[in-house]
């Protein structure tokens, strides 16, 4: 039988680093022809809020929670940058190169797995999310915002949750069965999310019920660590926030692992 | 076993709801032969390409690629095989050559071989002074070209073609079938669907042919040819009331027939001894025993 004449070089590993490098450098080649346009609305929108709130609002409010509304807003946009460079182009992303590009039936065809692919895709998506999102806090400073030690640690927050906002892209994806459904999820899910952060204004300005439910919205743990990391953090409560963030990751990173086997394999 | 087999099927099912989409397959392909899946539209081809990658998991039967078990070892299997689908699913934006590092990556070609190996994939499509353009500026035939080039960077030991000239012009065809030849002769092993009779004819040692997801026949072409439509064909014209009558003819004096849309084909006449009816005689050909076993209708 074939079984006892073929030279058994199983290697039946999940997660193997050559299959999550070959989907990397797809990415990263891919990135050279599209650079440009993707830093643009990545980095241009956030600044745009920034400005227009930092300024707009800055001049009636002055301060807010201590803080210069500039400041304020500086930092609490470098969660919006996150959610904008990595929920989108995930959604969209994905469901281009699987439905248009039919990229991911050629990379599924090579000794990549579905569970490869994503992971691969989020890595990649988080970390572009981890570069854009201090762009917001550089022009901050600018505007005033003292530089400090802890915001060495903003791109490894935002990568944190830029991974999960993008396992939460590819998943809306996997479910998706059309373009349209995504208006959906950016109007029921994403802009109530984005708006009860703590961006624009702190939460404690919301009934009770919605700050305690704001403590379950990962853009919310998000503006906080990323506020912290600026201004000084909070210890245990913190990492408590990092929990936060890191759990909403793993989570919908099995979601969207779930939700794309089901769109490729049959 | 003496033949080592590249592709080992038994008793395959696949399933999308209520369609089944391939229903009690086996299949055979030994190592550095060319094995043509044949059939048409919906017969279920494209959907046994795709359970032998695992990008569709069998309800039922066993599948063995390379002497791996699917879908639980496919991804080794994946390693030694190329793949070239029916869709161009190239990267449109980057270079052919990008395209291939790509791939180099995605097959785990080391370091030290990558170089060699891309420059090996531009000779194989004919592509070395394209190099460095976008694929978007490549014509469809080199497109072609390029997917296959792009599915042979890693020297596999299997080359799965699903139906690798579709829609192309003859001339392009011609050229993709020198290619493919040339990696047959090789002693590449591969397994190719296809709709057209000429391909298949061509190419392949041996022809399965599928009808509504199940083999009907398979063997040699030409074994196929001799055993379902014998030797000889007379084509007999005429109007269609006249094509009807030769067709109940021919039918009672027993001939097998098919139709071609202009005449009634009247097969295996050798040694008719007059039985046969007048018309223009020609040999039988494997599009003979195609429409005959895959059925004279469109579903």
């Amino acid at each position: 039988m074939a079984d006892a004449s073929t030279p058994r070089i199983a290697r039946l590993r999940r997660l193997e680093r050559p299959a999550l490098t070959g989907v990397l450098v797809r990415e990263v080649v891919n990135f050279s022809s599209y650079w440009r346009s993707s830093t643009f609305s990545s980095t241009v929108e956030p600044t745009i809020y920034l400005l227009a709130f930092g300024f707009g609002f800055g001049a009636l409010v002055g301060t807010v929670g201590g803080y210069d509304y500039v400041e304020f807003v500086g930092t609490g946009t470098v969660a919006t940058a996150v959610l904008f460079s990595s929920a989108f182009p995930a959604m969209f992303g994905t469901f281009v190169k699987y439905q248009f590009q039919r990229t991911y039936d050629a990379i599924l065809a090579a000794p990549v797995d579905t569970e490869e692919l994503v992971t691969a895709e989020a890595i990649w998506i988080a970390t572009r999310a981890g570069v854009y999102g201090c762009v917001p806090m550089l022009v901050a400073m600018v505007f005033g915002l003292d530089p400090a030690w802890g915001m060495l640690a903003v791109p490894g927050i935002a990568f944190v949750g830029g991974f999960g906002w993008a396992c939460f892209g590819i998943s809306i994806a996997g479910f998706a069965s059309s373009f349209e459904n995504f208006n959906y999820v950016v109007s029921a899910v994403l802009t109530p999310l984005f708006l009860v952060a703590g961006t624009f204004f702190p939460i404690s300005q919301l009934p009770e019920w919605a700050q305690i439910a704001a403590n379950l919205n990962p853009l919310y743990q998000l503006v906080q660590l990323v506020r912290h990391a600026a201004f000084g953090f909070e210890g245990w409560t913190d990492l408590v926030r990092l929990g936060v963030l890191v759990a909403f990751g793993l989570a919908m990173w099995r979601v969207a692992i779930f939700a794309m086997t089901r769109k490729l394999v049959d | 076993m003496a033949d080592e087999l590249a592709i080992r099927l038994r008793g395959v099912t696949k399933r999308y709801g209520p369609i089944t989409a391939v229903k009690n397959l086996d299949l055979d392909v030994p190592e550095g032969t060319c094995v043509g899946l044949l059939g048409p539209n919906g017969a279920g081809k494209s959907t046994t390409m795709r359970l032998l990658t695992a990008q569709a998991i069998a309800d039922e039967g066993e599948l063995e690629v390379l002497g791996f078990r699917l879908p639980g070892e496919s991804k080794v299997a994946r390693a030694q095989c190329g793949v070239v689908p029916q869709l161009d699913n190239l990267d449109v934006t980057l270079t052919v050559e990008q395209n291939l590092l790509v791939f180099t990556h995605l097959y785990r070609i080391g370091r030290a071989d990558r170089r060699d190996a891309i420059e090996r994939a531009l000779r194989i499509a004919n592509l070395s002074d394209r190099r460095h353009d976008r694929v978007s500026k490549l014509s469809g035939g080199m497109r072609r070209r390029l997917l296959i080039a792009r599915a042979l960077v890693h020297r596999p030991r299997l080359l799965l073609l699903d139906e690798p000239t579709v829609g192309l012009d003859p001339q392009v065809r011609q050229e993709l079938w020198a290619l493919i030849d040339a990696m047959r002769a090789e002693g590449t092993t591969i397994l190719m669907s296809t709709h057209y009779i000429e391909e298949a004819q061509r190419l392949a040692d041996t022809v399965m042919i599928m009808s509504h997801g199940s083999a009907v026949a398979a063997g040699p072409p030409a074994e196929l040819v001799a055993t379902h439509a014998g030797l000889e064909a007379v084509e007999v014209y005429g109007a269609p009331a006249k094509l009807a009558e030769a067709e109940a003819a021919a039918a009672a004096a027993g001939f097998r027939t098919r139709r071609t849309g202009t005449s009634i084909s009247v097969l295996g006449i050798e040694g008719a001894d007059g039985r046969a009816p007048e018309g223009e005689p020609r040999p039988t050909n494997l599009e003979d025993v195609f429409v005959l076993l895959t059925g004279e209708e469109i579903d």
